[in-house]
């Protein structure tokens, strides 16, 4: 059954002319500092397109749960006791209490720590204290558990929307979903593990981090010091993003614009097509030359390949409005208000069932687990600290516009193909004025949406 | 003892083993059998722990790196029970390699998360020291506060350090720290100081 969320709010289309905010070249800086703003993207962005939950690794076995929030709603994501997953509103039917304060576990039934209702994990209210004090029929359906009508995965990762006028999430991803596919095929049997987080938080609004996920113009700048660190010691300058000294915009490198706000910048083509070469261009970790010294003594030549499971792939795939992939990392960004934001980098390991890393696994995910922390600790912090100075800059009120016009107006840059993928070179600003037009598109809107409960 | 390869240039020592010997052996130390109670040793190693403190409030970080053994961790779990480094990421966990690195970034005037510096004080307290199971070792527990401000307020963390204390010719240095936050798994606003 569905009904209508009643809640009394401006429209989108009445709050602002969103035309003046969003132009070609420029946006206004209220759409990083208004907090009505941010309250309407609660709906019409993190309500209205397929939002990322998490893993179906952090809940493999029936009953399993781990709690989420969906823009500022938070949930419970389980797998029920059937198997199938849920995104339950964790929110006490009764009196509006979160039934579950753990971060994750294993539950049938979650019972409310106030006055004692209990829901099976599927929704369903399960029983009240003294319900003689009571003249209604717990039956009706409105006294189960609100949840998410619609949660789909797209091979392990979970989404959700309340929008039921979404199209379908494999429709919504489109075009994403080959770097996507890329991504996981490069792992055993295309599988992947998360393995906790690296967790951090800023104060700054959520789109300063997606703004950031493509921008290959910032990397020389903002990682100046990671980049000093990490070729410290070589002989030749060229761990990890080195191919953006010099002239980044002649590397073979790239920004793809893929719609519905996506966007991927593939630097695997700055890398050696061969096994082994994206090894070669990791920065030192604790272990690496323990750990690859021992592989290519026990596998000779096949050491290479395994060994470039433990190197960050060098892609930045960026699905609207808060979901990455870089390096090995699942990269969530969780608005907390309009302007503090966590971001939160969750670690993979590689998973193999059939032996086909021929006994290193153990090995290769040790040594992935160490380069993986490397970037939160030396690169992500300083983004974040930038990120948070842009928001201070901002308060600067009569000075209004930020500008994201790098490429704009220079023939023959920005290419269109005839599936509607715009490439152009990967320090141009053209993912951010395409997925701000798709974000313009969602705030006029006045979607309707909806919660579902169990019958 | 006798070092193979310069761990200020290379990890060759970060093994299956000494992952394996620091998840076994930092799941079971605190042990009332193992306590130490003579005040001379407790106080020896709460001196250490004080002054490496006042080196990173001060910035002495060469100093600082001078009270760890060359072979040596420094490791900050993201989950309360320290979790498996193996298995999980951590917030870090840091060979000499990767200290001398963590410096090495501070240091380049690029490090835009510690430009400006953030400002520091540490309490060390309750500096408990503990006899290791198997070795001459010595473990130690303290709780920290730091008080750090930067830019636009102060903020604290706290927890709880494990030492590990290695004899080495006549002085004792720190081979493993282990930095329990209290928060360690939660989100955290600009963790780039030495915590």
């Amino acid at each position: 059954m569905l009904e209508k969320l009643r809640v009394p709010r401006l429209g989108g289309a009445d709050l602002y002319d969103w035309d003046e905010l969003v132009q070609e070249d420029r946006v206004h800086r209220l759409i990083y500092t208004d907090p009505a703003i941010f309250s309407l993207e609660m709906t019409n962005i993190f309500g209205a397109v397929w939002v990322y939950l998490g893993h179906e690794s952090q809940i493999p076995a029936n009953n399993d749960y781990i709690t989420v929030r969906l823009g500022l709603r938070p949930l419970i994501l389980l797998r029920d006791s059937q198997g199938k997953i849920r995104a339950l509103f964790n929110r006490c039917t009764h009196r509006g209490t979160t039934l579950c304060r753990k971060d994750r576990g294993s539950a049938r039934i979650f019972t409310c720590p106030y006055h004692g209702w209990s829901y099976l994990n599927t929704g369903k209210l399960r029983a009240v204290p003294w319900p003689d004090g009571y003249a209604c029929d717990f039956n009706d359906p409105k006294y189960n558990v609100a949840q998410v009508a619609r949660v789909d995965s797209y091979r392990g990762f979970i989404f959700a929307t309340l929008n039921p006028d979404a199209p379908s999430l494999l429709d919504y991803l489109g075009a994403i979903t080959k770097p996507i596919d890329e991504w996981l095929d490069r792992q055993p049997k295309g599988q992947i593990r998360v393995c906790e987080a690296n967790r951090l938080k800023y104060k700054g609004n959520w789109k300063l981090a997606y703004d950031n996920s493509g921008d290959g113009y910032h990397v020389v700048f903002s990682h100046r010091s990671l980049l000093e660190m990490e070729n410290r010691q070589a002989d030749v300058a060229n761990k990890g993003m080195s191919y953006y000294k010099n002239s980044p915009d002649t590397a073979p490198m790239y920004i793809a614009y893929m719609g519905n706000g996506h966007h991927f910048k593939d630097k695997r083509p700055n890398i050696q097509k061969r096994a082994g070469g994206l090894w070669a261009v990791e920065g030192p970790a604790p272990g690496s030359e323990h750990y690859a010294e021992a592989l290519r003594r026990r596998l000779g030549s096949q050491a290479e390949e395994i060994l470039d499971l433990a190197s960050s792939e060098p892609v930045n795939i960026n699905v609207f409005p808060n979901f990455s992939l870089l390096g090995n990392h699942i990269q969530v960004f969780e608005p907390i208000s309009v302007d503090e934001t966590d971001v939160t980098w969750y670690g993979t390991a590689v998973v193999d069932e059939d032996g086909a890393l021929r006994g290193a696994v153990d090995e290769i995910n040790a040594l992935r687990m160490r380069t993986q922390e490397q970037f939160p600790n030396f690169g992500e912090v300083d983004d974040l600290a930038n990120f948070e100075e842009i928001q201070r800059g901002l308060a600067c009120q009569e000075d209004e516009w930020i500008y994201m016009h790098r490429g704009l107006g220079i023939p023959g840059r920005v290419k269109t193909d005839a599936n509607g993928i715009i490439t152009a070179p990967a320090t141009d600003e053209v993912f951010m004025r395409e997925y701000i037009k798709e974000w313009k598109r969602l705030m006029k809107a006045t979607p309707k949406l909806v919660v579902q409960r169990e019958p | 003892m006798q070092i193979a390869h310069d761990p200020t240039i290379s990890s060759y020592y970060v093994t299956e083993e000494l992952y394996r010997e620091l998840v076994e052996n930092f799941t079971n130390w605190q042990r009332e059998e193992l306590a130490i109670a003579a005040a001379e040793e407790r106080d020896r190693f709460r001196l250490l722990i004080e002054r490496e403190a006042r080196l990173l409030d001060e910035l002495r970080f060469d100093e600082w790196l001078a009270m760890y053994a060359p072979e040596c961790i420094y490791w900050v779990p993201g989950t309360p029970a320290g979790g498996d480094p193996r298995r999980e990421i951590a917030i870090l966990f840091d060979d000499r390699r990767r200290m001398e690195d963590r410096i090495y970034r501070l240091r380049t005037g690029y490090a835009w998360s510690q430009a400006p510096k953030s400002r520091t004080v540490r309490m060390i307290s309750n500096v408990e020291v503990f006899a290791a199971k198997d070795s001459a070792a010595r473990m130690a527990r303290s709780n920290f506060l730091i008080s750090e401000f930067r830019v636009d307020g102060t903020r604290f963390l706290s927890g709880w350090c494990g030492h590990r204390f290695v004899q080495r010719a006549d002085r004792w240095v720190i081979q493993v720290r282990q930095v329990n936050l209290i928060d360690c798994d939660r989100n955290l606003r600009n963790p780039s100081i030495i915590i």
